[in-house]
């Protein structure tokens, strides 16, 4: 049987044609760089509890700048703008978390420019700078601007009525871990009060546990792996412990390095940044031990309290060498040398 | 064995999960499709020498009837898949994107095959060399989509022994059922295709290797293969499963060196339709003029399983599943993974073609790709070990040599770098492109 008349054939559909797959997983980089910068709210948030109205501040010109300079650089370049992708937030965010509170707002400013039209968009832009952008604006404010950049300021919660205060880090520096438990009473409170960051220091260093609940979510999303972060702190609490203690070897205090200064914020949100660490994962293993290395070093024989960042930034370049050296082999490679042709 | 039980095997590392949609069409039976009043069959259909026609224009010809001569060992014959009169022989739209030589046959309506084929039920006592030319001159290629033929194959030198056959029922293309389906539907068929392939190799190794996630078939497939030695083998669900290299080692644990073939580590893999064809060549002298073909997608109305006559066109199962939806935007020969995207739907069925995959608008990416922020889920991904997103790095810069020492030729083409790819890299599309004018600097 026939069926009915339809109406007139229309125009036949003009279909799209490309190379395969044709079909994508729903990861895109702009969800990423947005959902890294979610994982940084908790912390943002302890900055602001401790910090009050001068870590806004901070946060906001850091934003600010970073995102007018993307756009300028791009448009001058004639380049798309592509503020959308999230990338330039990313590095305004984690620059004001390495920032103190009390800064004056030239200094997120220049770090800001520094990082953005300096570290990212004269090397090419997303995905071709060599260094991580927010650690170079730090550590140019850092050289340029050395005694405010080490100058910190009490939290809120502390009631000390002192307009500066010495980070634990510099304290155990420079005065000794005695001077240190003067400060903070007891071991205990010393602990408690770096996990929940009622300490002096930059306004992302502070909150340990603010931080590891980020870093938790990227790690349960898969955006970060353990690969770099996990054998950085570990390197760092290792030595530290053996090399750390005025009364020689093993007598260090492992805990306390690796809950102070940029340890967690740099180790899980700055080394793990893509673009300038490592891809492949055994790589991403010997880069993070190195940086941890590094730190320590700093730490205990350099003229900087905390190494965090300049161990991140020389284990930058070294990162596209690892993943040269360390590729993985190839699927049948080995089994192909005594193969007859 | 009850459906959650379906214990699969360890396997390759990388990968990847692409949503497999294969509820689509997998309970729906196979119904066959319309003779078709014109088939295009194309001269060539498989990897190698096309053949030369053995007919001309005006000339009556039976189905089965062998209308185009292999000019090479690594060749198929071709055979009229309906009976009726040529009317045309010259290029015609093919599924590889060119206008290929192909001969169009008008059907006469009576589907009468050719004479002279005689049924032999006791196939099993003929000679491997017998057996082999029976497949040979079936024009059997490889029906999982790489359309090798299978003579050749089944042709290893002396120095590669092998000692095991795998026949590859993955199915690890999202969407495609067609394999699914004809395991559902003719297990004995495969179980006695895979015999007359371990007889030929004279091999006492038969494995099925299935993906878990079609608990129905593995069943199937056990039963049928119950008192011999064949074994069914659950493979994980992880696509490029059913890649040759990946199957091996999931089943055999060997590894295929780079750069080498399966019958390097003693094993020869092939379709489970392939199995099927031989069946019907060796038992009814059948040559191979028609397949199972899953026409899929949201972008058609009625997705549904074919089986379709060789070089019946597309437009014609796109009609009997229901004509396309209203948002059609693409139309895919195979699978949306490693399938070819088609610019019409005039293009016939061949013998690789498992499924016709048609996506609507909506699931259509055409956003364009960013810079790559080196996030290394291709690396993860890939099945190879190759690092994609530094292979995509120096191609997109034309250095195809840089690209080259970066194990450019290891990679299959998988796709699975590029499905992971957050800055939606096409990284396939660059590496086909390095392959092309790396071959052309050396000629």
């Amino acid at each position: 049987m026939e069926a009915p008349a339809q109406a007139q054939p229309k125009e036949p559909q003009k279909l799209i044609v490309s190379i395969g797959p044709h079909v994508h997983d729903v990861e895109s980089t702009a969800k990423i760089m947005w959902t890294v910068s979610a994982a940084l709210l908790p912390a943002t948030l302890m900055s602001v509890y401790y910090f009050g109205i001068p870590a806004i501040e901070v946060i906001l010109v850091c934003l600010a700048v970073s995102l007018a300079s993307e756009a300028a650089v791009q448009w001058m370049l004639k380049r798309p703008v592509t503020l959308s992708d999230g990338s330039a937030f990313l590095t305004g965010l984690l620059l004001a978390m390495n920032l103190p509170a009390n800064a004056p707002l030239y200094i997120p400013a220049v770090a800001s420019f520094i990082a953005i039209v300096i570290a990212k968009q004269l090397f090419g832009g997303l995905g071709f700078n060599i260094f991580n952008p927010a650690l170079i604006g730090r550590a140019f404010v850092l050289v340029s601007f050395a005694k405010i950049m080490t100058t910190f300021s009490p939290t809120r919660v502390m009631g000390i009525d002192a307009k500066t205060m010495a980070t634990p880090l510099v304290l155990l520096k420079e005065e000794g871990i005695a001077k240190l438990l003067e400060v903070y009473h007891t071991k205990a409170v010393l602990y408690q009060d770096l996990l929940i960051g009622n300490r002096a220091g930059s306004l992302g260093e502070t909150s340990v546990i603010a931080l590891l609940l980020g870093a938790a979510f990227l790690m349960a999303k898969r955006y970060i792996t353990w690969h770099i972060p996990i054998p950085f702190i570990a390197t760092v609490g290792v030595l530290t412990w053996i090399f750390g203690g005025k009364e020689g070897l093993m007598t260090g205090d492992p805990l306390l390095h690796m809950m102070s200064g940029g340890l967690i914020l740099g180790a899980f949100f700055m080394a793990t940044d893509y673009v300038t660490g490592p891809s492949v994962r055994s790589a991403q293993i010997v880069f993070g031990i190195c940086a941890g290395i590094l730190t320590t070093l700093i730490r205990l024989k350099g003229g900087y309290p905390e190494g965090v960042m300049f161990a991140i930034l020389l284990m930058n370049c070294f990162a596209p060498l690892l993943d040269r050296g360390m590729k993985s082999k190839v699927f049948g490679k080995a089994e192909a040398k005594g193969v007859k042709k | 064995m009850e459906a959650s039980t379906v214990k699969a095997h360890d396997t390759f590392s990388g990968g990847v999960h692409p949503a497999d949609n294969k509820s689509l069409t997998a309970h729906k039976p196979t119904v066959a499709a319309a003779i078709p009043k014109r088939a295009i069959i194309p001269l060539s259909q498989h990897i190698g020498a096309p053949t030369k026609p053995l007919v001309t224009i005006g000339q009556e010809v039976k189905k089965g009837e062998k209308i185009g001569e292999t000019t090479g060992f690594v060749s198929a014959p071709v055979h009229a898949s309906i009976s009726g009169k040529v009317t045309a022989i010259g290029n015609f739209p093919h599924i590889l994107g060119a206008d290929l030589p192909s001969i169009v046959i008008e059907s006469d309506g009576k589907d009468e095959w050719i004479g002279g084929m005689n049924e032999n039920p006791d196939y099993l006592l003929l000679s491997p060399d017998e057996l082999k030319k029976m497949v040979q001159d079936a024009g059997i290629v490889g029906m999982g989509g790489a359309t090798f033929p299978t003579h050749v194959k089944l042709s290893p030198p002396k120095e590669k022994p092998i000692d095991m056959v795998i026949l590859n029922g993955a199915e690890c293309e999202p969407y495609l059922t067609s394999d699914h389906r004809l395991m559902l539907e003719k297990p004995k068929e495969i179980i006695e295709g895979l015999k007359v392939l371990m007889r030929i190799l004279g091999v006492s190794k038969g494995y099925i290797g299935i993906e878990a996630n079609k608990p129905d078939a593995i069943e199937t497939m056990t039963n049928a293969a119950a008192g011999s030695e064949i074994k069914v083998w659950p493979v994980k669900v992880k696509y490029p499963q059913g890649a040759e290299k990946m199957l091996i080692k999931a089943i055999a644990g060997r590894t295929v060196p780079a750069g080498g073939l399966p019958m390097d580590v003693g094993v020869v893999v092939q379709n489970v339709g392939t199995a099927e064809a031989i069946y019907n060549a060796v038992r009814y002298g059948r040559p191979l003029i028609e397949r199972y073909v899953t026409v899929t997608g949201r972008g058609v109305k009625d997705p549904k399983n074919f089986l379709v006559r060789i070089g019946t066109q597309f437009s014609q199962l796109v009609e009997e599943a229901g004509g396309l939806t209203e948002d059609a935007a693409k139309v895919i020969s195979g699978g949306p993974m490693m399938g070819m995207s088609q610019y019409t739907l005039d293009v016939p069925v061949i013998k690789g073609t498992s499924g016709i995959t048609i996506l609507p608008r909506s699931e259509v990416i055409t956003k364009p790709y960013g810079p790559c922020i080196r996030c290394g889920r291709c690396i993860d991904a890939c099945p190879m070990k190759l690092q994609p997103s530094y292979i995509g790095l120096y191609i997109e810069k034309g250095h195809y040599e840089d690209a080259k020492a970066y194990n450019l030729m290891d990679c299959f083409e998988c796709g699975s770098c590029t499905f992971v790819c957050p800055a939606n890299r096409p990284m396939v599309q660059w590496v086909k492109k390095a392959k092309r004018e790396l071959a052309k600097k050396k000629n």
